[in-house]
């Protein structure tokens, strides 16, 4: 430390100075906490370990009840009758198209309704007008079974890939829309001072403050978001399965009720699960943990 | 007695850091417009360091606020040098950010080029005795520490006019010390014009050039102090403790005014 300490009445004795900084330093170092590192192990116990015990778990119950034998085989297939149906489609080489099909749809139809959602979210949030006008609808949208928009789809845009994005997007926008007003309301009121403060308004205040605050809540609307998009596509390919379609994960279900393949239908409800499961576990979690790990709101 | 009565007639022609005059602020009630603030005027010149003084819910941060330009008085005028910079009683910083990053953010919405941004917040953290924050997240310092963050990202504007509401009031006794010596340096190094807003009346004496009382319900100004006691000052000063205990007793004189009824 320098000797710039000039106050207005002259300069201070170093000493004191001196003293002055190895105070800040003691009390600094005295009120600073440490985070702990998560090990490997500590991650394998507490995270891998228990859903896999569970998975373990409902493996034998569904095996104890084939050999208990208290229905038809016919009805409640066997778990190895379900791994054939798999490793069937895996040589018959469908397997990955399949899944690919489905998931490639509905991550580009999620991406589609983030570029719509997000804008929307914002001007319903910060303009009263569009509040006022479209901020009830948004919220009755979310609770709208997107089951409903299939009909009118189909008949507005055939039986082609435009009518599965457009039943994705009306099922996915307006929980992404909600979750950013959502996110955008609980903002601090601070947050927004201080960044009027700062000089961020206008559209350096959203990019800068505004956004960024509201990420928690935006998140959540995203994830609830690709939630619904994957919920509406699967219903778009079981309703609207036609040889001009490509054969996703909904359609294979469907291929399973008009060949009474319960097997197949145990196999399609598993894959659409995983799916649902993989992004939100390698997508959504990771970008949450990351966010609440830096906010300092979670170890 | 290191003290004078003022008056509160600043007539000059001189540039002033804040001018306010004649502000009024009242608020939508239940029973109508409530008035908050009555008829204040006061100037703050270059350089100065004024703090204003009242009890809780006097509306020194109605005050401020209308200083900050974040809101506008129902009569009266405010102008200031610049727009101010603008420190709260919480820290405000970003918790998305880092410490470094809080700086950097304030440098950018004032325009300085990316490339200057990261030795400007370094110098910035160095003034506040932060030089290994630069990278730390929000919550891993301490509150002192982010107080001086908020300072020294408060600092990055390059504003002549600092503006503090209650800065250190949720600190410790012996961090807020420690911070009063280094806000009177900073202020000291820097010229910059401070406008302090506290209800402890120590705090208020220890920092300030000039202290000014407002009254509670409406808020006025009621009566100023210049402190003449010679910097640096330590809060335990006995010249410091003199002065407190006059001001004290104006304090209590308007606080008992609302006892009454
Ligand atoms: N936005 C507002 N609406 C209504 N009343 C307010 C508002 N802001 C402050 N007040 C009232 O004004 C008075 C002064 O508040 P404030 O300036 O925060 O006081 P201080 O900072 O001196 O403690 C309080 O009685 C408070 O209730
Ligand atoms: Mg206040």
């Amino acid at each position: 430390m320098a000797g710039t300490d000039l106050g207005p009445a002259g300069t201070r004795p170093s000493r004191e100075l001196r003293a002055a900084s190895n105070e800040l330093a003691g009390l600094d170092a005295l009120d600073t906490h440490q985070g702990a590192r998560t090990s490997l192990r500590r991650v394998l116990s507490g995270k891998v370990l228990p859903p896999a015990v569970a998975v373990a778990l409902v493996l034998t119950v569904w095996q104890a009840l084939t050999w208990a034998r208290i229905t038809d085989d016919y009805m409640l297939p066997p778990p190895s009758a379900v791994w054939h149906s798999l490793s069937d489609l895996w040589f018959r080489g469908t397997l990955l198209d399949v899944v690919w099909t489905s998931v490639w749809r509905g991550l580009s139809g999620f991406l589609l309704a983030l570029a719509i959602g997000t804008p929307l979210g914002l001007l319903v949030a910060r303009v009263k007008f569009v509040r006022a006008a479209i901020g009830p609808i948004l919220q009755g949208l979310q609770s709208l079974p997107s089951v409903a928009w299939v009909p009118p789809a189909v008949l507005w845009l055939g039986l082609d890939d435009s009518m599965m994005y457009a039943v994705i997007l009306l099922g996915a926008t307006p929980s992404i829309a909600g979750g950013l007003v959502s996110g955008i309301d609980q903002i601090p009121p601070l947050f927004l001072r201080a960044g009027r403060s700062l000089g961020a308004t206008g559209l350096r205040g959203a990019r800068h403050v505004v956004m960024p605050a509201a990420l928690p809540g935006y998140l959540a609307g995203l994830k609830q978001g690709w939630a619904f998009s994957w919920r509406s596509l699967m219903a778009a390919e079981i309703i609207a399965s036609s040889p001009d379609l490509g054969l996703g994960l909904g359609q294979l279900l469907e291929s399973g009720r008009e060949t009474s393949d319960m097997a197949r239908i145990f196999l399609a409800i598993v894959l659409i699960l995983l799916v649902g499961v993989v992004v939100d576990l390698l997508v959504f979690g990771p970008l949450e943990r990351r966010m609440l790990r830096r906010r300092g709101l979670r170890p | 007695m290191a003290t004078a009565l003022i008056n509160a007639e600043h007539t000059t022609a001189l540039a002033r850091a804040v001018r306010i005059e004649h502000v009024s602020k009242s608020f939508p009630g239940p029973a109508g417009p409530q008035s908050v603030l009555d008829d204040i005027s006061l100037d703050v010149a270059p350089g100065e360091f004024v703090t204003i003084l009242g009890a809780s819910g006097c509306g020194k941060s109605t005050l401020l606020n209308l200083v900050a330009g974040l809101d506008t008085p129902t009569a009266g005028a405010v102008t200031t040098e610049g727009r101010p910079a603008l420190m709260f009683q919480e820290h405000a910083l970003f918790p998305w950010l880092t410490a470094g990053k809080n700086i950097e953010l304030a440098l950018r919405l004032r325009g300085v080029a990316k490339n200057d941004r990261r030795p400007e917040a370094e110098r910035l953290l160095e003034l506040v005795r932060l030089g290994g924050a630069y990278g730390k997240r929000v919550h891993e310092l301490s509150g002192g520490m982010r107080q001086r963050v908020a300072l020294a990202r408060a600092l990055a504007q390059d504003s002549r006019l600092l503006l503090m509401d209650e800065p250190f009031a949720a600190l410790d006794a012996i961090t807020r010390d420690v911070l009063h010596g280094e806000l009177t340096r900073i202020w000291a190094e820097t010229g910059l014009s401070v406008l302090f807003v506290t209800h402890n009346v120590r705090e208020a004496v220890r920092l300030a050039e000039r202290v000014v009382l407002l009254s509670s319900r409406p808020g006025r100004v009621a009566k100023e102090w210049t402190v003449d006691i010679p910097q640096p000052r330590r809060i335990e000063d006995a010249d410091v403790a003199e002065l407190s205990v006059e001001i004290t007793e104006h304090l209590r004189g308007e606080i008992r005014r609302h006892g009454w009824h």
